[in-house]
């Protein structure tokens, strides 16, 4: 393979030793040159652009001047920033360990063979692809405190009305609740993957040796699987961190600023207040705590001894 | 053997317990959607209706302009999924063939990037340009959605399709672009039906890029939608009529090419956004 390893600059003639050959390296990189224009276009530029907002202050309409670091300054003496940070964490750190654990559950379900399997699997995965501005306008009324559905599924089971969104201390479980109901089967068909790829052997030999369900699960299943897992840990992170639809859907952050995250106080800085300068040192200090934030897992995932399955 | 058949009643119903939150969701929108105000005020909730309300939906496409907001969906997504793959398949082919894995950060930066930070400096730019009463800016933004999309299920794709065809075509004095084109590119449908796929749902679905760039004329559904919710004395049945409209065509795409999507999602885990 290597010998045919093709050159990546220029169309080269080059005498393959040892065979008579003469052949024309492909040349590559035209393949990728429009591709790198739109990823310039759309992605480096405004990049560049957020970084040279951000050191100056500019609210449209008026006149922007340079503003050197007070943007970021201003935001870590900013109480509601520092609030929508929390909101965020909390937020994501939820919507991070409930589809985790109830999207195992169901791949280990889902793994094994039964009636309408295939059927119901295609149902599970459905609310993944529903559009999160659609699903959020009806769990909305279904959160209605007086005519909502749930308030009367629960009164079915003797438990009192709840506020759900419409409560500051619920609002924010509440929309974890809608988030672990689109993105659990994301979880579920990552971790379904991993279980395909787990071999039947050492099943067989610890069940001779005598390990029940929850042994063979717990030190032959766990660790077999868990690279899908972090990889899945890792999606749901940044997912949950960058999450938007629902919750400006729902809440647009309220009540008050209950369920304010760094993305909707980014979004009504930039685009209710039209204050960009303030707006793109936020956008940047965001960024920065998301790839911070999967650097993080990427290294636990290092430092793990757990088997790589990414190298396919 | 009766044990086995207990064993696979008691996975079906364990089955059905995690499924049964997407079913009451679905079944209750449907419910929603066909039921007059009276009946969606009801307490006890009422699931099946008397009367169907068809006229919710006659009245989301009447006094709501839907069928405007659908064209702009189609239009905004077609052109933007056809866009990254006119430029995403080669790249991914490119990618996979200079084994540039680098460039895989690229796009995992660019997913890892909040949609809102691309908006602020493209929508100053649209400003300037003067072309935010079009489509254009919208198009041109699903773009950051579409094309690493695109790019990422095709470096996968290409990276297991066989070098041997390839070799032997650029032997017999075949162009790179002819082997692309002739030899790669026939064998690499079945990848490019998922970029598709993905590609649109995922463009399709998209929110935040039209609340800021759509004006009343060039709203997409999503953001049609939920101007249903903010501008309008709310009435439940056309809402959820509006709702299902929205989102059924994705729904009824993920229901005919389900394995191609959980093939593209697992092989990938993608998102956009």
């Amino acid at each position: 393979m290597s010998a045919t390893t093709p050159e990546r600059t220029g169309v080269t003639i080059e005498a393959i030793e040892g065979s008579q050959t003469i052949r024309l390296a492909p040349n590559y990189w035209p393949f990728v040159v429009p591709a790198l224009v739109v990823v310039g276009a759309v992605i480096v530029f405004p990049w560049a652009f957020t970084l040279w907002m951000s050191v100056n202050s500019w609210t449209l309409g008026q006149a922007r001047s340079f503003a050197g670091m007070e943007n970021y300054l201003r935001l870590a003496s900013d109480p509601r920033f520092w609030e929508s940070l929390l909101h965020t964490l909390s937020y994501t750190f939820l919507s991070v360990i409930a589809p985790m654990f109830l999207g195992t559950v169901a791949a280990l379900i889902f793994d094994a063979k039964f009636p309408l399997r295939g059927l119901l699997r295609g149902v599970f995965v459905m609310p993944m692809m529903a559009t999160p501005v659609a699903v959020a306008l009806v769990w909305t009324m279904m959160f209605h405190p007086q005519l909502g559905v749930l308030n009367y599924l629960l009164s079915l089971v003797g438990i009192p009305a709840q506020e759900w969104i419409f409560n500051a201390k619920s609002v924010i479980p509440s929309l974890v609740a809608v988030e672990t109901w689109q993105w659990t089967p994301l979880v579920m068909l990552i971790v379904l993957g991993g279980l395909a790829s787990v071999p039947r052997e050492p099943f067989e030999s610890a069940e001779i040796d005598g390990a029940n369900a929850w042994q063979q699960f717990r030190y032959l299943t766990l660790p077999m699987i868990a690279p899908f897992l972090m990889i899945a840990m890792i999606i749901r992170t940044i997912d949950a961190l960058k999450s938007f639809d629902i919750i400006y859907a729902m809440t647009q952050g309220g009540p008050g600023t209950a369920s304010e995250t760094i993305n909707i106080y980014l979004y009504n800085t930039a685009f209710s207040y039209y204050d960009i300068g303030y707006g793109s040192a936020m956008a940047v200090v965001f960024f920065v705590v998301i790839v911070a934030l999967s650097f993080i897992l990427l290294m636990l995932r290092q430092r793990s001894q757990w088997i790589d399955v990414e190298g396919k | 053997m009766t044990s086995r058949l207990l064993n696979q009643i008691g996975l079906f119903f364990a089955a059905l317990v995690f499924v049964s939150p997407a079913i009451l969701f679905f079944l209750w929108m449907i419910s929603l959607s066909l039921k007059f105000e009276i009946d969606n005020g009801a307490y006890p909730p009422i699931l099946i209706p008397e009367h169907l309300a068809w006229s919710n939906y006659a009245k989301v496409f009447e006094e709501n302009n839907f069928l405007l907001y659908f064209w702009n969906s189609v239009l905004v997504t077609g052109t933007a999924t056809l866009l990254a793959l006119l430029i995403g398949v080669p790249a991914g082919y490119g990618i996979a063939r200079l084994k540039a894995e680098r460039s895989a950060v690229v796009i995992m930066i660019a997913r890892m990037t909040p949609g809102l930070s691309y908006l602020i400096p493209l929508f100053l730019l649209f400003q300037w340009i003067g072309i935010l009463g079009t489509l254009w800016p919208q198009i041109i933004i699903h773009l950051v959605v579409t094309v690493p999309i695109v790019v990422w299920v095709m470096i996968g794709y290409f990276e297991t399709t066989p070098m041997e065809l390839e070799e032997a075509a650029n032997i017999d004095g075949a162009s790179s672009w002819q082997v692309f084109r002739l030899v790669a590119l026939p064998i690499a449908r079945p990848g490019i039906v998922v970029a598709f796929i993905l590609s649109i749902i995922f463009s399709w679905n998209n929110f935040v890029f039209g609340i800021v760039l759509a004006s009343r004329e060039t709203r997409t559904l999503p953001v049609a939608v939920y101007n249903m919710l903010s501008y309008e004395q709310v009435s439940w049945g056309p809402l959820a009529a509006a709702a299902l409209v929205v989102t059924l065509p994705v729904l009824v795409l993920t229901m005919f090419a389900q394995r191609q999507i959980v093939a593209g999602l697992t092989a990938g885990a993608v998102k956009g956004g």
